[in-house]
């Protein structure tokens, strides 16, 4: 059993960060719904301020990861121009996929929106991080404030899906190949 | 009175989601840019593997930080008419995801 170096940061990319943001993220919805509601409701022993905290700063992290990695390690390998008169497409995903008529729209609508609105989702975290480290449970002072907040991390998940959704559909018709290879274990 | 018990102005928390408006319509409308025009996509090539995608997402970060640190310091300590603050991130919000949508690029 074996992988490549490029297909490892391909996964790392879109499941180490990016899945498991979207894996986080109704926990810390739900839970920055609860903590900046109105309405006292019992508090469990683990889910204090800090605990939210810290699972903000992790998703936040997350979040960061996934798009830098995208962006600077992965998406070149994507991008990457063949030299003239290659047949085999196989280690250019970008040129793969506009190679063949159904499956052109993975790049032209799937990879050109990815690219771009993956991006909402750390700056959307980001901000609804740093507000709650502000005002913590405050928040419920200023409901209009934490409406736009609740929304905005919304807005995080909702790009990381799409992003997601794309990224994974791409990797399936065009998968980035190439590089090291890492042998993980021998056959039987 | 402890000064943890004051009352918190709005203004930081105001500041932050309008900067993320700021971001995201940057982000939206430096994406148009680099996709429809070929001198601003020259221009956008900060790392070449990465191509003008660099460029876009940089320089939208930069006006993103830009605005919350003018916003913030501006706000720190006012409460500020929240709804229409709220109402123009969102617009700016929409308008940035709209414009990262390929479909509407392709209508300029």
């Amino acid at each position: 059993m074996e992988i490549t170096t490029r297909s490892l940061w391909t996964a790392l990319h879109g499941m180490g960060f990016g899945a498991l943001f979207l894996l986080a993220f109704s926990a810390v919805f739900l839970e920055l719904y609860r903590v900046t509601h109105r309405a006292t409701v019992p508090t469990p022993p683990f889910a204090t301020d800090g605990f939210l905290r810290g699972y903000l700063l992790a998703m936040t992290a997350l979040a960061w990861l996934a798009v830098l990695s995208g962006a600077y390690i992965v998406y070149p390998w994507y991008r990457a121009v063949a030299p003239p008169g290659t047949a085999d497409l196989a280690a250019y995903p970008q040129l793969l996929l506009k190679a063949h008529a159904n499956t052109i729209g993975w790049h032209s609508l799937g990879m050109e929106w990815k690219e771009h609105v993956a991006w909402f989702t750390p700056v959307s975290i980001t901000m609804v991080t740093v507000v709650f480290f502000q005002y913590g449970r405050r928040l419920r002072e200023h409901p209009a404030l934490r409406s736009a907040v609740l929304a905005f991390a919304a807005v995080s998940f909702l790009s990381a899906a799409v992003a997601g959704a794309a990224g994974a559909m791409i990797n399936k018709y065009a998968p980035i190949q190439g590089g090291g290879v890492i042998h993980l274990s021998k056959g039987a | 009175m402890k000064p943890t018990d004051a009352a918190l102005p709005n203004g930081p928390g105001a500041a932050a989601v309008l900067a993320a408006g700021v971001g995201a319509l940057a982000l939206g409308l430096l994406t148009l840019a680099g996709d429809k025009y070929p001198a601003a996509k020259a221009h956008l090539v900060w790392y070449r593997p990465t191509g003008a995608l660099s460029g876009v997402t940089t320089l939208s970060l930069v006006l993103w930080i830009g605005a919350w640190a003018v916003l913030g310091a501006l706000w720190r300590r006012r409460d500020v008419a929240l709804r229409p603050v709220l109402a123009v991130s969102f617009a700016l919000l929409a308008v940035g995801l709209l414009l990262t949508f390929p479909p509407v690029i392709d209508l300029f």
